[in-house]
Parts: C-alpha cells; structure tokens; sequence
C-alpha cells in the first residue's frame, strides 16, 4: 500500500517536472522553427504546422544579417558592435577590480576596512542612478571633469567606462571574499622570501583566483552582451555603434510584425551568449548566488 | 545595403587602442609595485586608485547628482522642491507605473520561487538534473530582449477569420474560443508581461533550490522514509525547513531584479497600454521626453525601493552561507 502511494506521489513530481520543461522550452523551440521558414509561410500559418510540410531555408538570417529592402537588418554591424563593447567590458572591470581585491584582501593597512564596507555598499546602487549625470558628464562636463565630446566609434569608451563602474563593486566583493578565504600561510611564506607585492599579485594570488576570475568573466560577459539600458543611453543610438540588443528591441519595436527579421535576428543576438552559457554552465550556476544583487 | 567590411575597421582598430591603453596602465602599476620593497600604504594606495576612481566619478558622485536633479524642474537646473515627487505620486501615468511595478514585484518573485522550487524539488536527485536545470536555465542566456521577442511571438495576433500565428491564440481558437490581443487589453496585458518575466527568471530560482535540496544530509531523509514518511512528507518536514534561508534568498534576489525590470517592458510593448514600470518609466522621462528631473526622481525612489531588500538580501545571505 505504502509503495504504491510513494511511487504515484514521486510521479506526480515527475510528471510536473516534465510539464515544465515543455513550457520552459516550447516558446523558444516556436522561435527557432519558425527562423527557418520562408517569410510568406511565417506570416499566415502556425509554427507547429511545419511538422506536416517542411519548407525550411535560411533566406531569414542572410537578411537580417546584412540588410533587406529597408536596411533593416545590419544584424552583423551590430554583431561587431557587441563584440567591441564586450571585450573590454569584461576585461577592464576584471583586472582593475582583481587588483583592488588583493589590496584589500592581503595588504594590511589603516581604513581598509571601512573602504571593503563601502566598496561592497555600492552595490545597492541601481545603475539607473547614475545614468543621467554620466550622460551629462560625456557630453557637457562637470566641475573638474572635461566633456568627451566622443563622435563615431570613439562612443565605445562612454559605455566601457559605465560597464567598468557598474562591475566593478561586485567584482572586488566577489574576488575580495575568495582571496581572503585562502590560507594566510601562503602569502606569509611567500613575503619572507622577500617577494614583492608585484610578484605576490601575479605569481601566487592570480593562479589562486582563476577559477573565481573565470566564473566572474563569464557572468560579466553575459551580462554586458544582454544589456540593453547602458547600450541605449550610451552608445549614442546610432546604427553604427548599436548592439544586437538595442537593434533588436528596435525591429520589434517598429517592425512589430516582420517576423522573419525578428525570429532569425533573436537567435543571432543569443548564440554567443547561449554558447557560452553551455560550455561554461557551472562557472555561471556559481556566480549566479554571488551575483544576485547585480545590476 | 550589404554587410561592409571596410567600415567596420574604425571599430576594431579603436578596440585595440582602448586595450592597448589599458595594458599600458596595468603595466605602469605592475612595475611600480617591482621596484623593490614599496611602502605597505603606497602598495595599496597604486592597486586601489583605478578602482577608486573610477567608482567615485561614475558611481558615487552622479548617483548624489542624481538626488540633487530630482529636486530641479525640467531638462534645466532650476529648484524645483518636491514638485517631481509630487508628480510621481500624482500623475495619472506615474501612477500606472507604480501600481504595475508592484503587480511585478509582488507576482514575480511568488511565481518564479514556486516553479522553481517544484522543478529543483523534481530533480534535484535525478539522474538528468544537469540537462533538466539547463533547459529552464537557458532563457537567462537569451536575454530579456530575446526572451521579450520570444513571448511576443506566443501572443502574435491574427483575426479570427485569418489563421493564428501565434501559440496562445491557437490554443484558445482550438478550444473554440476568440483571438485576443493578449498585449493591448489592459489591465491584463501587464499579466501576460509577468509571465515573460517569470519565464526569464525561474531557471535561477530552479539552479539554486537544487544546490540547497541536494545539500540536505541524506541520513535525515532516508531515516524518514523508513518510518514510512511519503515523498510528499518528507518535502514538506524535512526538505523545505532545511532550504529555508536559500528561498530567502532566492525570493529576495528575484524581487530585486524585477525592481530594475525594463528590457522586457521596452521590447514587448514600449511602455505602450498602460504597462510601463518604473524602471522604463524613468528612462522615458529622462531620455525621451527630457524630464531629466522626473526621471531623477523615479530613479531615487527605485533605490529607495530596492534598499531594503538589498541589505535584508546581505543579511539572508550570510546565513545561507
């Protein structure tokens, strides 16, 4: 009696798990059909219709890829675009806040607790407070700071500068906490061998953290690939220096029912992240708890 | 209009000098920190001055501009007192944005935590737990642009005389029901935004619930099932008190994050048939319409929102561990 109740009570887990799955997983297998299929067919029969007469090209992506009739499409322009922000985006916020970690965490100095208090505080600060001065900044000064007055690609560096700053309190936080959790000996022994500080950061701390460093790059760079608020503020909203997201958003925006464009153009916009995603899934399941209160 | 190569060189060569610049200075600060024994302050000061900076010019000092402009009128610098908190607790439009983000802040979190927890409570011990985490996973990495296009295309609108396109309308016209235009009706239309939400956020809730589900000692459950508890018992006796302080933290997170919900309002309907939130409220005030004040103002009371669930989140975290 006890074993047929337990067998149905653990299948209804199962069967909920699998419910979820089809519901998790359907809109977005709906997408990526439906990207292949000629526009004609797209536009005046369901996606679930392909089952029975499979008509598939790839027509979609060339032309979302490089333009349409209406130069809607550009998407690889802004592939490029992503690419340019990304990098340094990852990288600048990585190394710079990497060494205010070890600062904090392995040299012993006056205030240094008060300022890992008020580093890690700054994370409570949404980033949406910051945007209106920053833009101001860019553009006209302020007190003793000069405008950039940036124009074409040089419009890159405003949204390198906002994505280094926003990272930044979370970076040192998570690399704070993993090197102040190793062993004190280390670094002791190493500092009566009469090593440098210099030598400390890249000989000892740095083999030591990479795999905190890898987890923190992956979620970063997800993060800035996606992002679509810093883009469209900073990145001067022209076609030139735009992300995927921020053309993205803009062909469902206007062209709400170009579905071709938009179903293609969604897929193209996550490949890289989602390929990231898979190869380094359990470097982003880790940094998803630290990362909680990003943003 | 094809794909040009030449003009993207502009670009690549502007990446490269942004890194060369930044190697240039990484370097400077590595080479004074050879130069033999280095003061302990100096040391720290040279490391910590990048980072230093840059929080202060970038973070610190516009987020105090901030307040100061959500107290001047317009797109100028004229003191304007409360009027700007007066607006947003009166205008008709602001008003709107508040009532949904609180339908968001409220839904959100409740609905992605439960199916989350039903999904990581279904897996966490099976032998697919690595695949079944990453399917629902998965939304994250597409982005809440994606996944906005994504729900977009389930709700797609046809007539009833033409054929549907979109999933939603063909179920409810398979079970003889009307085509609707699932993203125009309001006040149910910021429902159907809340699912795309839930449905970009779950995947975290599952990934982390299973984490704590598969921490629980295994000696607890077991010794429970010999005395002839269910499955269902178990859950609810043994595996939900003890991954108590992680749904805190997961419920907390998740509110948190739809607080700053904005890609999914901009890209499904713009903000358009009373579904704005404040966080796309504010970058219309601010970068549409120019009411840099109103727009400071939104963004004030955003952190003054989110505050409390930061530093109770911090305190829920440590005990999480």
């Amino acid at each position: 009696m006890n074993g047929v109740r337990e067998r149905l009570s653990s299948r209804a887990f199962t069967s909920v798990a699998v419910v979820i799955a089809v519901l998790w997983t359907t809109p977005t297998l709906g997408l990526l059909l439906s990207s292949f299929r000629p526009e004609e067919e797209i536009k005046t029969t369901g996606w679930w219709t392909v089952f029975g007469t499979p008509h598939l090209t790839l027509e979609n992506y060339g032309e979302v890829l490089s333009g349409g009739t209406n130069g809607a499409g550009r998407l690889a322009e802004s592939f490029v675009n992503s690419v340019v922000i990304t990098l340094p985006s990852v990288l600048f916020p990585l190394v710079l806040a990497f060494f205010a970690a070890y600062a904090l965490a392995w040299i012993d100095f006056r205030g240094r607790d008060a300022l890992v208090v008020g580093i890690f505080a700054l994370q409570i600060v949404p980033l949406q407070m910051a945007l209106v001065p920053l833009l101001k900044l860019f553009s006209q000064g302020w007190l003793f700071l000069p405008a950039w007055h940036l124009t074409g690609p040089a419009r890159f560096g405003q949204v390198w500068f906002a994505h280094t700053v926003f990272a930044l309190p979370f970076a040192v936080f998570l690399l704070h906490n993993f090197l102040a959790g190793l062993p004190r000996e280390l670094i002791e022994a190493a500092r009566v061998d009469g090593a440098s500080h210099g030598t400390l950061l890249l000989r000892i701390a740095l083999p030591l953290a990479r795999p905190a460093l890898v987890t923190l790059a992956v979620i970063q760079f997800i993060w800035v690939w996606n992002d679509l608020l810093v883009a469209l503020t900073l990145s001067g909203g022209t076609a030139e220096t735009a992300p995927m997201t921020v053309r993205l958003a803009s062909l469902a925006g206007t062209y709400g029912n170009e579905w071709q464009r938009l179903t293609a153009g969604a897929f193209v916009a996550a490949l890289v992240p989602l390929l990231v995603f898979f190869a380094l899934r359990r470097h982003f399941a880790r940094g998803l708890l630290a990362g909680s209160v990003k943003g | 209009m094809s794909f040009d190569v030449v003009a993207q060189q502009p670009k690549l060569l502007y990446l490269l000098q942004g890194v060369a610049a930044f190697a240039a200075v990484v370097s400077l600060i590595l080479l004074a920190l050879h130069r033999g024994p280095v003061r302990r302050r100096a040391a720290a000061l040279l490391l910590l001055a990048p980072a230093l900076l840059l929080l202060t010019a970038g973070l610190v000092l516009p987020g105090l501009r901030t307040v100061m402009l959500s107290f001047t009128g317009g797109g100028g610098d004229a003191w304007a007192g409360f009027a700007n908190y007066v607006w947003v607790v009166t205008d008709p439009r602001a008003l709107v944005a508040l009532r949904n983000t609180l339908v968001w802040v409220v839904l959100v979190p409740l609905t992605a935590t439960s199916v989350g927890l039903l999904y990581a409570a279904a897996v966490a011990r099976s032998r697919f737990r690595t695949l079944a985490l990453s399917l629902v996973l998965a939304p994250m990495a597409i982005s809440f642009v994606g996944a906005g296009v994504v729900w977009k295309f389930v709700y797609a609108f046809r007539p009833a005389e033409a054929g549907q396109i979109g999933l939603l309308n063909q179920l409810v016209v398979t079970f003889g029901g009307e085509p609707r235009q699932w993203l125009v009706d309001s006040p149910w239309n910021v429902l159907f935004l809340v699912v795309a939400m839930v449905w970009a956020q779950a995947g975290f809730a599952a990934v982390l619930l299973a984490g704590a589900i598969r921490a629980v000692p295994g000696e607890l459950t077991e010794a429970a099932r010999l005395d002839g508890a269910s499955p269902r018992q178990i859950f609810r006796r043994i595996i939900l008190p003890s991954i108590r302080p992680t749904l805190l933290v997961v419920l907390l997170a998740q509110a948190i994050g739809t607080f700053k919900a904005f890609d999914i309002v901009k890209t499904m309907t713009g903000g358009q048939f009373d579904t704005g939130v404040i966080a796309h409220e504010m970058y219309d005030q601010a970068f549409r319409y120019g009411e840099t004040g109103r727009g400071a103002a939104l963004a004030v009371l955003l952190f003054v929102l989110v505050t409390p669930f930061v530093a109770h989140q911090v305190r829920a975290q440590r005990r999480a561990g």
